[in-house]
C-alpha cells in the first residue's frame, strides 16, 4: 500500500495510530524519532538506554493513542513528555551516574549529521535563543532539572540553595520560557 | 510542612518531583482545574526544551524494532475494539482508569507507576495478552511476570480458585484467589515462560499441590 501521510498534521497521524495503523506510527517516528533520541541520549548518555527509552515511549504511544486523542493537546508535546518521562525513570535507576558532576553532560552528534524537518531545526534555534534570554540561575534550574533528570530536592542540595529557591526558579523560568516562545510565534510555526 | 501545591506545577511539568511529591501533586491536580490549565501551557514549554536538546541519529534498527513490536502486539493482543466477551473486563479495569488519568493531566506516570498490576505488565514492551476464552485472559510480560484478568463468580464455600503454570506436562501452583463479582485481577505467583500454559482450577480451601480437577479456564500457549 502506497500512502502519503506527509501532508497530515501530527494529530491526524496520531488518530490513525489510535486505529492501529502501523504506517502512521512509522510516520510519527520519522517526524519525532530524532528529537526523541537526542533528548533521551542527552539525559541518559548511553546509546542502549536511550534506545530503550525511545522504544518504550513510542510503544506507549501505540498502546494509548486512542485514549490520548480526547485530550486535544498537541501530539508532539505528548510524545516528548513520554520520552522525557521514560528517560528520567531510567536515569534515576542508574545510581552511580547520579553522583557524577553536573558539568559532564557531553554534546551528542553534531546536528548537521541528522536529517530532520526544517521546522524542527527552526524550532530548536528559537528555543535555544529563548533560553539565552533567561536569567542564568533560571536557565540553570531548567537545564539541570530537565536534562539531568534531577529532582528539585537533589538540585537544591547540589547547588547549595534552599528548596524554595529552586522551586521558584523552575516556576519562573518555565513560565517565562513559555511566554518567550509564544512571542517568537512558535505556536504557528509548528502547524 | 504544608505548602502551596500550585507552586509545584512547573516542577511537575519538568519531571523534577520525587515519587512522593509527584503522587501528592497528582492528587491535587485531579481536583484543581487551574493547575491543569497551567500545566497544559507549561508542558508545551517543557516539550520545547526537548526540541532544544542536540538532535541525534537513532539507528535504523531501532525504528524496525519499534515497528516490529507494535505489529506483533496488534496481532497477539485481543484488540480492545473488537467486541469480544471480555472487552468490558479490560475496559473496566484499565482503559477507563488510564483514560481518566490522562484527562486529569497525568499523562506518563499512569502507565509505569500504576498500582494496577495488569496495567503495569501491559505497559512493558514485549508484553502480550493471551486469551483464556470468554472468562478473560492473562497478561504476560517479557520477564514472565503475569497477571490474570478473569470474570469468574466468587468461589463456592470451602472452595478456592487455584492458578497453575503448566509447562511440559508439569503443573506448578501459582496462587490462590477467591473470585468476586466483576473482574478478578490476580498476579500469577510463578513466572510464565514461552511455551507455558496458564490454567485455573477449583480446589478445596487452602489449595492443592497438584490440580484435582480439570482446568475450567485455560490459556493458549504463551509464545
Amino acid at each position: 500500500m502506497d500512502r502519503d501521510l506527509a501532508h497530515l498534521t501530527d494529530e491526524a497521524v496520531l488518530s490513525l495510530v489510535a486505529e492501529s495503523d502501523d504506517e502512521a506510527l512509522a510516520e510519527l517516528y520519522d517526524r519525532f524519532g530524532g528529537v526523541a533520541y537526542g533528548l533521551a541520549l542527552r539525559i541518559l548518555r548511553d546509546e542502549s538506554l536511550a534506545q530503550d527509552a525511545v522504544q518504550e515511549a513510542f510503544l506507549a504511544v501505540w498502546r494509548t493513542a486512542d485514549r490520548f486523542l480526547a485530550e486535544r493537546a498537541r501530539a508532539s508535546t505528548w510524545i516528548l513528555t513520554l520520552v522525557h518521562r521514560r528517560s528520567v525513570d531510567l536515569v534515576r535507576r542508574q545510581e552511580q551516574r547520579r553522583g557524577e558532576p553536573l558539568e559532564s553532560a557531553p554534546e551528542p552528534v553534531a546536528s548537521e549529521q541528522v536529517e530532520e524537518q526544517a521546522a524542527i531545526r527552526f524550532q530548536r534555534q528559537v528555543v535555544q535563543e529563548a533560553l539565552r534570554q533567561l536569567p542564568p540561575d533560571q536557565r540553570e534550574a531548567l537545564e539541570l532539572g530537565y536534562y539531568a533528570g534531577l529532582t528539585q530536592s537533589e538540585l537544591a542540595e547540589r547547588l547549595g540553595q534552599p528548596l524554595g529557591t529552586i522551586k521558584s526558579r523552575m516556576f519562573t523560568g518555565l513560565t517565562r520560557l513559555r511566554d518567550l516562545l509564544a512571542q517568537a510565534g512558535l505556536e504557528e510555526s509548528l502547524r | 510542612m504544608p505548602e502551596d501545591p500550585h507552586s509545584l506545577v512547573a516542577s511537575y511539568a519538568l519531571d523534577a518531583l520525587d515519587e512522593r511529591e509527584e503522587k501528592e501533586f497528582e492528587q491535587h491536580l485531579a481536583l484543581c482545574e487551574r493547575c491543569r490549565e497551567e500545566l497544559a501551557g507549561l508542558r508545551e514549554a517543557a516539550a520545547a526544551l526537548a526540541v532544544g536538546a542536540p538532535p541525534a541519529k537513532p539507528t535504523l534498527e531501532l525504528r524496525q524494532r519499534i515497528l516490529d513490536q507494535a505489529r506483533s502486539e496488534r496481532q497477539n493482543v485481543v484488540p480492545l475494539r473488537r467486541p469480544r466477551r471480555w472487552t468490558p473486563v479490560l475496559a473496566a479495569t484499565t482503559a477507563i482508569a488510564a483514560a481518566a488519568a490522562i484527562v486529569l493531566g497525568i499523562w506518563a506516570t499512569s502507565l509505569d507507576n500504576s498500582n494496577d498490576p495488569l496495567e503495569s505488565v501491559l505497559s512493558k514492551p514485549g508484553s502480550k495478552l493471551v486469551s483464556m476464552g470468554h472468562y478473560g485472559g492473562v497478561a504476560v510480560g517479557p520477564d514472565g511476570q503475569a497477571v490474570l484478568a478473569l470474570a469468574v463468580p466468587p468461589a463456592p464455600a470451602s472452595k478456592t480458585y487455584e492458578a497453575w503454570v503448566i509447562r511440559a506436562g508439569k503443573a506448578t501452583p501459582a496462587g490462590l484467589f477467591s473470585g468476586r463479582p466483576g473482574t478478578s485481577i490476580v498476579k500469577v505467583s510463578k513466572p510464565v515462560g514461552a511455551g507455558s500454559v496458564v490454567a485455573v482450577t477449583v480446589e478445596p480451601s487452602g489449595g492443592s499441590p497438584q490440580p484435582t480437577s480439570k482446568p475450567f479456564v485455560l490459556s493458549g500457549a504463551v509464545s
